[in-house]
């Protein structure tokens, strides 16, 4: 390869770094990160003043501020908006942020495809919202059971073309992050030394990728019902619409761990740095989430608990739901024994991740209360499941990557956020929380049903009390998260200036410069232990206390800086873990910038609105544009060494051949 | 792992396409004989599809020597299996069309019952994906024309590779469960 390479512009690429152009082309793996996570603060403002209407709704009984079909969409938009517009792309901001940086890469094993995955996300936002002005929105519930869906009074073409556009991305994103974890970790990162937060990427990663197609399916199926007319799920001819919950919660399920299991991979680093104990009993852990993920697949009839699924299947999907409440238990007393005899230092991060161990364990009990079947009788469609699942998804899933965003924003902006600010956030957070979905069980209990438009006045005071608490906590929540995103925004340029390494952090992406450098580390760091980064800085003694090495590893990231740990590996070996070049910056080479993710994922929109509104000539202006988007990006200039073999240089597998 | 990233790549795609066949093969059984007084599996024509199934199946083959002449670096016969592979991909599809022809004629539309859905949405599907393959065979002739594709770049051809046998696999599982069994059950 030509030392000149570097130098030459590639015609057709985008070459800018500033300003607008360059975060539209960008395919670094960071400036994603970043644009998922702003991009999910505005679905979560949409999200959240979607519940605001609803809790307005039914803050008294018999009251309707809303129409009753208006309030169906509200509800079913804040679901959808939630799961897939919030707590997903939140947990892939984080994966895209973080995967690279916490195995010592310099990106993703896809770049540009990563882009096309967050385009992707967005337009099916933007998609989906777009169904407000086309008609109104989905009014069926976020899980779209026909026969109610496939009924021509509501606007389910939406939700099951959008899902699906949704689905597209979340399917691209998990293939680039599996085979990142997989091939592109710094030598010396074998499995058991990733960090927990790896593993527990790798596991959801794995989960969206088989639960994905399983949802394409059921949806694919209700657009066929809803646009062309089949007979899927019309009991008339003979369809049976328990084949849409089946399959709906086959992948719903999974769903629920995809969406947890990242916040657990968060806590399961902040909590060791704010303990300054390794965590505890790492293999657990690990073990833990990867038993969740294959459980994951086997409980999801307990959705149908009420429908005639027969004795046995009951029975069984019982089981298999408490079964999978053991590794969740583990998980929970590795965080306490993490903690237990530890230096706690209760930032805000660490504050949010023990709000989520506690949390969880509510909803993790409510949910065991669920596997009974005969308490799950009782408790079926009524607001006792929406105070569990709130509390899984809300305190667990939310609190969680809440805890990564304190944690992780001085990596990002070189900047800490304010810390009186943040525990202000995290106690009115936590009591807002409480407040709203704590009142929801005995609501539940007493019988008040979900997804109705009315808060029926039989129902007596008590609940109508409860519903007025409920309500009033969501000021409380608006108020906590008016002051997170002051926080956020003032910290940006004002916080406080962070340093290398703020939290005495134990993990590689410490290792390098705040903000990240754009070449991520200056030399791909060798490792030889877990927590490499704590190793670099601590001995222990002979009461296996830590002890500060002199000469720490804040400096050795710098290519001049000879002294240190050993990890600078200018052989090219990191050339194995998939792009290393050695340690010297200059012949490194990242990803170049790409119009094409940009220019292709637009023709979701004609293909997305073609389906919904079964019109062949706009599907079919889509699917062209989507394959000329593909040649596009096939034909654009490549950076020399990004392409795979040069002509007349054999591999070693064709010389075998021959 | 010590694979290319984007063979590993196509293979953790190609693990998740299972899942959506299998879905659909599931809803298939589910509705074989929920027909709803229309055409049932009686309908099949075995010794044509059978045709068909063949010639989808010999593309493998050609696939596979087209692969091989890839690795030798032999573009201009690599250009010819994939052009054989293709054209047997165009024969299958245009068998499907021929076939979806004469049941809609014998009264088997989308909307006549659950199995006719199930059935159309399942065939249809594969025959899309069929489709997808036949550009990407046609683009990967077209670029090795224009010197895109190199000869030292066989991965390219393998990844192709990879998704058509992919296609042709899940064609055996249709046909096998879709076709065969069914019409030897019900039929006897």
């Amino acid at each position: 390869m030509s030392n000149t390479a570097e130098k030459t512009r590639y015609s057709g690429r985008p070459s800018s770094d500033k300003g607008l152009v360059s975060w539209l082309t960008t395919t670094d793996h960071k400036r994603i990160g970043v644009m998922y996570f702003i991009t999910v603060l505005v679905f979560f403002t949409l999200g959240g003043i979607e519940s605001g209407l609803i809790r307005w709704q039914l803050a008294q009984a018999e009251q309707t501020p809303l129409t009753e079909e208006i309030y169906n969409q509200v509800f079913t938009m804040h679901g959808i908006t939630m799961v897939f517009l919030v707590v997903m792309p939140l947990s892939a901001a984080f994966f895209n942020y973080l995967i690279p940086l916490m195995i010592g890469a310099r990106d993703v094993a896809f770049p540009r495809l990563n882009a096309f995955s967050y385009w992707v996300y967005l337009f099916g936002g933007i998609f989906l919202y777009s169904s407000f002005l086309l008609g109104g929105a989905p009014n069926a519930s976020w899980v779209g059971y026909p026969p109610i869906s496939t009924e021509a009074v509501s606007n389910m073409g939406f939700y099951a073309v959008g899902l699906n556009i949704l689905g597209v991305s979340s399917l691209a994103a998990a293939v680039n992050f599996i085979v990142t974890i997989l091939n592109m970790r710094a030598p010396g990162m074998t499995f058991m030394r990733m960090p927990v937060f790896i593993w527990m990427s790798l596991v959801t990663n794995f989960l969206v990728l088989f639960a994905m197609p399983i949802i394409a399916v059921a949806l694919f199926m209700l657009l066929a019902d809803i646009s062309f007319g089949a007979q899927f799920f019309d009991p008339a001819t003979g369809g049976d619409p328990m084949l849409y919950q089946h399959l709906f919660w086959l992948f719903g399920h999974p769903e629920v761990y995809i969406m947890i299991l990242p916040a657990m991979g968060i806590v399961s680093e902040i909590l060791p740095v704010g303990s300054r104990k390794p965590l505890f009993g790492y293999a657990a852990v690990v073990f833990a989430g990867a038993a969740i993920g294959f459980i994951g697949f086997g409980v999801w009839a307990h959705h149908m608990f009420t429908t005639a699924l027969g004795p046995v299947a009951r029975s069984a999907f019982g089981l298999t739901t408490m079964f999978i409440a053991v590794p969740t238990g583990i998980k929970i007393f590795n965080w306490v024994f993490t903690m237990w005899g530890g230096k706690l230092r209760f930032h805000t991060p660490m504050l949010f991740s023990i709000g989520f161990v506690s949390m969880f364990v509510i909803g993790g009990l409510s949910g065991v209360m669920h596997a009974i079947v005969p308490h799950n009788a009782q408790q079926h469609d009524t607001y006792f499941v929406v105070a569990h699942f709130h509390y899984v998804l809300f305190g667990g899933a939310l609190f969680g990557l809440i805890a990564g965003v304190y944690f992780w924003f001085p990596k990002v902006t070189g900047r800490l956020m304010n810390e009186g600010l943040g525990k202000v956030h995290f106690w009115t957070w936590l009591l807002g929380f409480n407040l709203v979905f704590g009142p929801m069980h005995m609501s539940g209990l007493l019988g008040q049903p979900r997804r109705t438009a009315v808060l029926p006045a039989e129902l007596g005071g008590t609940v109508e009390l409860y519903n007025l608490i409920s309500s009033i906590g969501v000021l409380v929540i608006t108020g906590s998260a008016l002051v997170f995103l002051y926080n956020l925004v003032t910290s940006v340029r004002k916080g406080q200036i962070a340093g290398q390494d703020p939290w005495d952090a134990r993990t590689l992406e410490w290792l390098t410069e705040s903000p990240t450098p754009h070449v991520n580390f200056y030399a791909i760091p060798t490792v030889t232990q877990r927590d490499e980064f704590w190793h670099r800085k601590y001995a222990e003694d002979d009461a296996g206390r830590a002890v500060a090495v002199p000469a720490g590893a804040s400096e050795d990231h710098v290519p001049e800086d000879g002294s240190g740990s050993g990890d600078r590996d200018t052989d090219g070996s990191a050339g194995d873990a998939g792009h290393g070049d050695g340690a010297d910056g200059e012949h490194i080479h990242m990803p170049d910038p790409s119009y094409w993710p940009l220019v292709q994922t637009l023709g979701f929109f004609p293909a997305g609105y073609g389906m919904v509104y079964a019109n062949p000539w706009l599907f079919g202006l889509g699917l062209l544009w989507l394959v000329v988007g593909v040649f596009g990006w096939i034909n654009e200039p490549v950076a020399e060494g990004d392409d795979d073999e040069p002509e007349d240089a054999p591999t070693p597998a064709t010389a075998a051949v021959r | 792992m010590g694979v290319d990233h984007r063979k590993l790549g196509i293979w953790t795609f190609l693990g998740s396409e299972f899942l959506f066949f299998g879905a659909f093969v599931a809803a298939y059984l589910l509705y074989l004989t929920t027909t709803a007084g229309g055409p049932g599996v009686e309908i099949f024509d075995i010794p044509f599809t059978s045709i068909s199934s063949f010639v989808l199946l010999m593309s493998s083959l050609t696939m596979v020597l087209a692969h091989h002449a890839h690795t030798q670096g032999d573009l201009r016969r690599m250009r010819m299996w994939i052009l054989a592979t293709a054209g047997q991909g165009m024969v299958f599809l245009g068998g499907q069309v021929f076939e979806f022809n004469v049941f809609v004629r014998e009264g088997l539309t989308l909307t006549t019952s659950p199995f006719a859905s199930s059935f159309y949405v399942l065939t249809g599907f594969h025959g899309a994906h069929v489709f997808i393959g036949i550009v990407l065979l046609l683009s990967l002739y077209t670029f090795s024309l224009t010197g895109k594709v190199k000869p030292g770049q066989h991965l390219k051809t393998e990844m192709i590779g990879l998704y058509w046998h992919f296609v042709d696999i899940v064609w055996v599982v249709i046909f096998t469960v879709v076709y065969l069994i069914p019409e030897i059950a019900v039929l006897g």
